[in-house]
């Protein structure tokens, strides 16, 4: 289960942020090794929001550093 | 104060005839249509179905993918305009100054696909599932914003918004921005991506969309007594214009120099034109004083003609009044038979086109003519390009709003006439 959630969300970071597959890692950080800028992140929310059907607040969003952070917290919430 | 000679040594388009300088040219003087059936919308309920696409435009050419998502498509247009321009300017980014070194690209209605798109989800999901990136795609000035970014322009940069002047306003203030030397080097022109159902219902509604659905090829005629309206194009237009001197220190091809600009409005209505010429006639006057030349040295003008009934009976007004008897002695065409209406790009394109014409000494023609009209009574270059000797020409930009804008293109010569 968990590696199925972490696939999917590595899918969706390779796409928008054109990085390689090998570099989405748990404990990748969004923004300081994949690149990703402060609009990015709420891009990408937006996304996960769609792809999980999840509602991600806006305080919880602001916590997420790493890729581990974004795949725990779907799975809390699914 | 010392004023310099400002040339243009590099040229980049993306238009319906062709997404390169040469392809585009070669069309242009072939006499080639760009227009066709709307592919990038359902136009089932719409009484307009015709427009010139750019077509097999791949922004991954220019674009990383992760950057091209974040652009609309007028911005991506621009992108790869300049990218052209400065690789067919030759020049070296890592030996120019970046602070000299500026960007004036303008576009008339800017990112409308990424506004029509998100104000969709808007309406039908709710505001918080609105992108991110609305706000930055969509506003007028990022195609400026984003050549900056991509080649390191640190200098002067801006964008006009003048309708369908934008992209001749940008290159004319581009122009006086090298002459007063607050820049060594300037990409200038305009862009335009406005294929979309919500420009469509709007200038339907208006009656300036020519309704030739079943004749596409044939529904652009400028100056022609049928032109029942204009057609929609899409494209982008960039030149880089320099300093004489920096060209000259590091060995730059000249193509033309660019030595008049004049700018004036109608003040008359919001989209119908002065019914005197008065406003476009002082435009093309300023632009000539302002090269130092008199009325009967101007050999070409590459005309707004946009094929609607109004543009053409006051633009042709505006000339004689502009020119006198000259009038009837220089060359006036229409590449908007051709490519459409570009809107805020068409002056960007339609100044590439100038400086070809002076480059190869020939005027691309007016196609479509077919029924003389008594009120456009000048030499439209009618169907068929022409080897002529053009020393100098004048590019037309008129917007709604009554915004009216000429530049004064010459071939170059050493010593300044």
């Amino acid at each position: 289960m968990a590696e199925t959630t972490f696939e999917r969300v590595k899918g969706i970071i390779v796409e928008h942020l054109d990085v390689d597959k090998e570099a989405v890692t748990l404990d990748a950080s969004v923004k300081d090794d994949l690149g990703a800028d402060s609009l990015d992140v709420v891009d990408l929310i937006l996304q996960f929001e769609d792809e999980f059907g999840v509602e991600i607040a806006d305080e919880e969003a602001e916590k997420i550093s790493t890729v581990g952070d974004i795949v725990n917290y779907i799975e809390n919430n699914l | 104060m010392t004023k310099n000679r400002v040339v243009i040594t590099g040229l980049g388009v993306i238009t319906p005839i062709g997404n390169n300088v040469s392809t585009f040219w070669n069309h242009l003087i072939s006499g080639k249509s760009g227009v066709g059936q709307i592919t990038a919308f359902d136009t089932t309920d719409f009484p307009v179905r015709i427009a010139a696409e750019v077509t097999d435009f791949d922004p991954l050419n220019y674009i990383e993918k992760k950057e091209a998502r974040k652009m609309d498509r007028n911005v991506q247009f621009a992108v790869a305009a300049a990218q052209q321009a400065i690789k067919d300017a030759g020049l070296e980014l890592n030996q120019i100054d970046p602070e000299r070194f500026g960007v004036y690209i303008g576009s008339g209605i800017g990112g409308l696909n990424t506004y029509e798109e998100q104000f969709k989800v808007l309406l039908n999901r709710g505001p918080r599932r609105v992108s991110p990136f609305t706000i930055p795609m969509m506003i007028t000035n990022m195609a400026a914003g984003q050549v900056s970014i991509r080649f390191g322009a640190k200098g002067p940069n801006s964008t006009s918004v003048t309708a369908c002047a934008s992209g001749t306003h940008c290159i004319g203030d581009a122009f006086r921005l090298l002459k007063y030397g607050d820049a060594d080097v300037m990409l200038a022109g305009g862009t335009e991506a406005t294929i979309t159902p919500f420009a469509f219902a709007g200038f339907s509604s208006m009656g300036a969309l020519s309704t030739q659905n079943d004749n596409p090829t044939k529904a652009s005629r400028p100056f022609d007594r049928e032109r029942d309206g204009f057609v929609m194009g899409e494209g982008a237009g960039v030149l880089v214009l320099e300093t004489l001197d920096h060209a000259l220190k590091r060995g730059a091809n000249i193509i033309a120099e660019i030595a008049g600009y004049g700018m004036t409005a109608d003040a008359y209505h919001l989209t119908s034109p002065d019914p005197t010429g008065d406003g476009p006639a002082r435009s093309m006057k300023k632009a000539y004083e302002e090269a130092g030349l008199n009325a009967t040295d101007v050999d070409y003008i590459n005309a707004h003609g946009t094929s609607t009934q109004l543009n053409e009976k006051y633009e042709t007004l505006a000339i004689k009044r502009a020119f006198g008897e000259h009038a009837y002695q220089l060359a006036v065409s229409s590449n908007k038979s051709m490519i459409g209406h570009l809107l805020g790009a068409a002056g960007g394109v339609e100044a590439v086109a100038t400086a070809l014409t002076l480059k190869h000494q020939i005027i691309p023609p007016t196609i479509n003519y077919e029924n003389p009209d008594p009120d456009c009574d000048l030499d439209y270059v009618p169907n068929e390009a022409r080897k002529a000797c053009v020393r100098t020409a004048i590019s037309n930009s008129l917007g709604f709003g009554g915004h009216n804008a000429s530049i004064l293109l010459k071939a170059y010569e050493e010593v300044s006439q």
